[in-house]
């Protein structure tokens, strides 16, 4: 029963269906980038939103639960879909060591995505940490159709962190933050100036400390700020009440109110 | 096609022996578009007590080998709001319904049944007395001979309809539990209820849940349950409804051969969303296969 927010994606038609892997990428031993597309050619990708997930089978030994992994791209025209995966254990480890041509199963989508309702000529900045850039290269695709420009702040440890660069640049403006200085701004995301100002509205994923040091800069400058959380799912359904946060409202579940939320709904 | 319909206790059948553990499947609705709920046996809904509960602080949850634990302590809105905001969008489901009733007190479990008992589509209710994340009520109720009978004895003086007992597997005897609730009147039992346990970060020196401990489900303790399941049959003549781990159909029917006349399906439903559906479909193909042309055959053979 999920009344209480503020906005509500329109969902595609969700469903339990097996996926190809296209390509997949290792972008550094510590992330991939994975294109899928429906094993059943018939079948087109469902709608999805910014913002929204997939819960990925990792089919290893000993591991029970789905992996959420956020949409880091659809592409209508070649019906592919594009996962961001880090490696984060050994559920995560085995979807990053399929292969081209074998299978990984998903339910999609899942949850509630970035609130795109802004006028067009307005000022977005798409801020990502890590592996939290994943779901802001489909925001900026948007947005940009949408009319407004996005401006990326991506901040990572270094230069080889920096995921996809290349795909961010083509949809809007890059600004980046290395904690070794070695690409942009030196330090966190924190430390850009772009976070001084007054924007329309800011986005952000990535690192709960992070998005929160975020946050208190945007409450600062006024800015209207959502924030993808990543807090720890079992189901993805909205079923099991195992990854709430503890908002305004109370505990609600990340998976079906989220994992986008406007920050003024967080009790951060 | 072989017949599937099975009783379980108060005169009340099934169309098939699936059902769906209470606090996996929320209200069934977020499973809707996976399955079609009118084909389970019916569905148990999320824990109900009788006042608002927010549950338990993050983190509720952690996956361990095959299993996970869970600390999510009873979250939902209540009775009442249950009574007049979930009920009316589920009751004409398909699928016959059933609630899980939880409590601090024997007042508050008596008060609950004794509101749903106003319901006309919930066919029964399932009494939790194993819940092992709440501070107080719960598996306290559940541990003990003289808890457990207390509490069936209190609901069974206001609730008429069909009266499932959940048990709880943290006890020295299962089946001297299940006796007592017997005794009281209770129409069926249904185990087990997680196992107690615990897990603990080693890099951050912290325990994963906030509560320290939590309850163990999935298919790391359906050994475990299928032995409870056959010593709680040999023990008493209401019918048994097994849960623990179920994956598959194949687990399904194990349950089955060790004396549970239905089963409940709960940790796999977050795996896989259409999992019961492919369990009705197993065991349909599985009395075929054996030449059965009706499933309670085959309960409690072993």
């Amino acid at each position: 029963m999920n009344t209480h927010h503020s906005h509500k994606t329109p969902i595609g038609e969700q469903l339990i269906s097996n996926y190809v892997v296209v390509t997949n990428q290792h972008l550094t031993p510590q992330y991939s980038r994975i294109v899928l597309s429906p094993a059943d050619r018939t079948e087109t990708i469902p709608y999805c939103a910014p913002g929204q997930f997939v819960q990925v089978a990792a089919d290893a030994k000993d591991v029970l639960l789905r992996r959420p992994i956020s949409i880091n791209d659809v592409d209508a025209e070649s019906n592919t879909l594009t996962l961001l995966v880090r490696k984060a254990g050994r559920g995560t480890e085995a979807i990053m060591s399929r292969r081209e041509g074998d299978l990984l199963n998903l339910v999609l989508p899942l949850g509630n995505g970035f609130d795109l309702d802004i006028p067009a000529g307005s000022r977005a900045l798409l801020v990502g940490g890590g592996v939290g850039v994943a779901p802001l290269l489909l925001l900026g695709r948007r947005l940009k159709e949408a009319g407004v420009e996005p401006v990326f702040l991506l901040g990572a440890r270094s230069y080889d962190d920096l995921l996809e660069l290349e795909n961010f640049e083509k949809v809007g403006e890059v600004l980046t933050a290395t904690e070794d200085g070695s690409h942009g701004v030196k330090g966190f995301v924190t430390a850009h100036q772009a976070l001084a100002e007054k924007w329309d509205k800011v986005y952000v994923c990535g690192p709960a400390p992070m998005m929160k040091a975020v946050a208190a800069m945007t409450r600062q400058t006024g800015s209207p700020t959502e924030v993808s959380l990543e807090n720890m799912m079992a189901c993805g359904l909205g079923a099991c009440l195992c990854c709430v946060e503890n908002t305004v409202r109370g505990n609600v579940c990340v998976c079906t109110e989220g994992p986008v939320f406007p920050l003024e709904m967080l009790n951060w | 096609m072989a017949k599937l319909n099975v009783n379980i206790g108060g005169g009340l059948e099934l169309q098939n022996p699936v059902m769906t553990a209470s606090g996996t499947f929320g209200y069934g609705t977020e499973f809707a578009p996976f399955i079609d709920l009118s084909r389970l046996g019916a569905y148990i809904v999320k824990g109900t007590t009788l006042n608002h509960r927010e549950g338990n602080p993050y983190p509720r949850m952690v996956e361990t080998p095959s299993g996970m634990l869970n600390a999510v302590g009873l979250q939902n809105k209540g009775v009442d709001y249950f009574i007049h905001h979930i009920y009316p969008e589920i009751r004409h489901n398909g699928s016959r319904l059933i609630v899980n009733v939880s409590g601090a007190r024997t007042e508050d479990y008596v008060e609950t049944a004794r509101r749903l008992a106003t319901l006309d589509d919930v066919a029964a209710i399932e009494v939790n007395i194993s819940c092992p994340n709440v501070k107080e009520g719960g598996m306290a109720f559940g541990t003990t001979c003289e808890g457990a009978a207390e509490v069936t004895k209190a609901v069974r003086a206001v609730y008429r309809k069909p009266l499932i007992v959940k048990l709880s597997p943290n006890v020295t005897s299962i089946a001297d539990i299940a006796r007592a609730v017997e005794a009281e009147g209770a129409d069926s039992v249904s185990l087990i209820n997680t196992l107690l346990g615990m897990a603990i970060d080693v890099e951050r020196r912290r325990p994963c849940l906030s509560t320290v401990t939590g309850g163990l489900s999935g298919p790391a303790v359906r050994p475990i349950a299928v032995r409870m399941v056959w010593q709680v049959a040999k023990a008493v003549k209401i019918p048994v409804i097994g849960l623990g781990g179920i994956m598959d159909g194949r687990d399904a029917i194990e349950f089955m051969l060790a004396g549970a006349s239905a089963v409940e399906v709960g940790t796999a439903n977050f795996v896989d969303p259409a999992v019961t559906m492919k369990i009705i479909d197993y065991m349909e193909d599985y009395c075929a296969r054996h030449g059965i042309s009706d499933i309670n055959e085959i309960i409690g053979c072993i």
